[in-house]
């Protein structure tokens, strides 16, 4: 099933990035395309992310397409002018790439190349009605095409509804230029976004909401201040730098149980610095304290990977070796329980 | 006005190499009040590039002139006389004037001593900030008063951006975002439908440089 006939079914459409690396060694993202690709709807490659230099996503979204992947081509308007943007689009729908998100851009000093010129001939509204005018057969100086491009066309958006109106104003353009989906900021508020959502619903758009993993109050406090739309309250902050010193994943484990919507908890652990044997305590204790109601499954490899699973066997925890297992594991819990 | 800050007294000794004679040109206008290179600033550099080269042991002459404006030939054309007699000239005007007085000296080394940055207002004492970045098509009438390629680092025309961070502007956290500006003076004078109307993309071939202008009524005159 493609992207669109997936959005346009109307199920719980996933999508997630690979990232792309800075240099000619794909080795680690070709990985992750094999080990995603028939997992998710959509495999998004962002373009030059963060200002930062690296594999092109239309190259990326390429070699998706050739391992039988659904790739979504990201384009900002920071890096390219509108001759660079219309030829690029002609270029991905040749490749039979038809997936796409049209950005602005971080500005270029926030990245790796930082003396760079900042384009931005056209910005995301401008670039999602170009997309809809080359999809008519014209450019943007009024030449005819030789061949209409098509594609299904995305943006981004903060899913905040106390976010001003200003912004909502900006979202209507969006979907009034021809956005048919968003992809949401990272949200940490659940109460918050469905309120936004309650206010979306009014348009005939698909939201993906977006995740990404917190590790500490540190990081949660450096995202806030540095990462544009992402918005971690207080209470959570407050709830990770609450964590003993060596409790770490029992403050996890109790801060994912708090929310009731969480159907099961799948601990992942590729230990480098983090041991095993660490770990597995953690779980021992965090099921000790009997807050877990929800089906828990565990992942464990690395350093002291032995003492670790010993740990779990002596306490009657299973735990896998792999993330597929796992992941399949925690999914066929998930539905006998539904 | 025009904006511009000196150039370091270093990179200007070094631009100076080989020459005896210095002559130093301020200009009256911006620079002067910008605090750059008007009459004073003038005394300042030659002060410093005198006791700098004497330290080196080097005995080089180093004369003072400001005039009204260098990007004026009415101006510019009395300097000829102070100019004969120097080697080479350190303009502290604004790029243009370096420029202006190059093509009229066609035989003399004219150096630049500031180093031009913006279009701007006074804000305070000492303060100056950039207002317009002279775009040749001006959007101030629906962005109310504020400009979107000046206040916008990536100057777009349908904002806020992605990246807007409680309200401020990605590049600078401690400055409003452009585009909320403009909301709220929007907001207060009931025209919010501005906003709500899509911004085509800018037409650049109106920047194509270099930009010169005839006015009108003196086209006849150009041609001849």
């Amino acid at each position: 099933m493609s992207f669109k006939e997936a959005l346009d079914s109307g199920k719980f459409v996933v999508t997630t990035q690979v990232g792309a690396p800075r240099g000619t060694n794909i080795d680690k993202m070709i990985q992750h395309i094999d080990l995603l690709k028939d997992k998710v709807d959509g495999l998004i490659i962002a373009d030059n992310q963060s200002a930062e230099m690296g594999v092109p996503s239309l190259v990326a979204c390429h070699l998706i397409k050739e391992r039988g992947g659904e790739s979504i081509l990201q384009l900002t308007c920071r890096d390219k002018n509108r001759l660079a943007l219309q030829s690029e689009l002609i270029g991905a729908c040749l490749l039979g790439i038809n997936n796409l998100i049209c950005i602005t851009g971080d500005y270029v000093t926030r990245g790796n190349n930082i003396e760079a010129k900042p384009v931005f001939d056209l910005d995301a509204v401008q670039l999602l009605q170009t997309v809809r005018l080359l999809e008519q057969g014209k450019d943007l100086g009024g030449n005819e095409l030789s061949g209409a491009v098509k594609f299904c066309t995305g943006a981004m958006l903060i899913p905040d509804p106390d976010t001003k109106e200003l912004q909502l104003i900006n979202l209507e353009k969006k979907i009034q230029a021809g956005a048919e989906f968003f992809l949401a900021c990272a949200t940490y508020n659940m109460e918050k976004f469905k309120q936004f959502m309650s206010y979306t619903q009014t348009f005939r758009v698909k939201i993906i909401a977006a995740v990404l993993l917190l590790a500490s109050a540190e990081m949660a406090r450096y995202w806030n201040d540095t990462v544009p739309g992402i918005s971690i309250t207080q209470e959570l902050i407050d709830d990770l730098a609450g964590a003993k010193r060596d409790m770490a994943l029992e403050k996890g484990i109790e801060i994912a149980v708090k929310y009731d919507k969480v159907k099961a908890i799948l601990v992942n652990v590729m230990g480098g610095i983090t041991r095993c044997d660490e770990v597995a305590n953690g779980i021992v204790s965090a099921r000790g304290d009997g807050n877990i109601t929800v089906p828990l499954v565990i992942r464990m490899v690395g350093t002291n990977e032995k003492e670790g699973q010993e740990i779990l066997a002596k306490a009657g925890i299973p735990f896998l070796k792999t993330m597929e297992e796992a992941a399949q594991k925690v999914v066929s819990l998930v539905q006998e329980g539904a | 006005m025009i904006v511009a800050q000196r150039k370091p007294v270093e990179e200007i000794k070094r631009s100076l190499e080989g020459y005896e004679k210095i002559l130093i040109v301020g200009c009256g206008t911006c620079v002067a009040v910008c605090l750059a290179g008007g009459e004073k600033e003038v005394g300042i550099l030659a002060s410093l590039l005198k006791m700098s080269f004497r330290m080196d042991g080097k005995e080089v002459e180093i004369g003072e002139v400001t005039v009204e404006r260098q990007c004026d030939k009415e101006f510019v054309h009395p300097l000829e006389e102070n100019i004969k007699d120097y080697q080479a000239v350190v303009s502290l005007a604004c790029g243009v004037g370096v420029q202006f007085l190059s093509e009229m000296y066609d035989d003399k080394v004219i150096l630049p001593g500031v180093n031009t940055t913006f279009m701007g207002s006074n804000e305070g004492e000492g303060v100056w900030q950039e207002r317009c970045r002279a775009c040749g098509d001006c959007v101030l009438a629906k962005t109310g008063g504020i400009c979107p390629i000046t206040f916008c680092p990536k100057g777009i025309l349908n904002g806020p951006c992605d990246e807007i961070n409680n309200e401020k502007c990605e590049v600078d956290k401690e400055r409003d975002c452009a585009w909320i500006l403009i909301y709220q003076k929007l907001e207060k004078i009931g025209r919010l439908d501005n906003i709500r109307k899509m911004f085509p993309a800018r037409n650049y071939q109106i920047n194509t440089r270099p930009a010169r202008l005839i006015h009108e009524a003196y086209q006849k005159y150009e041609v001849e």
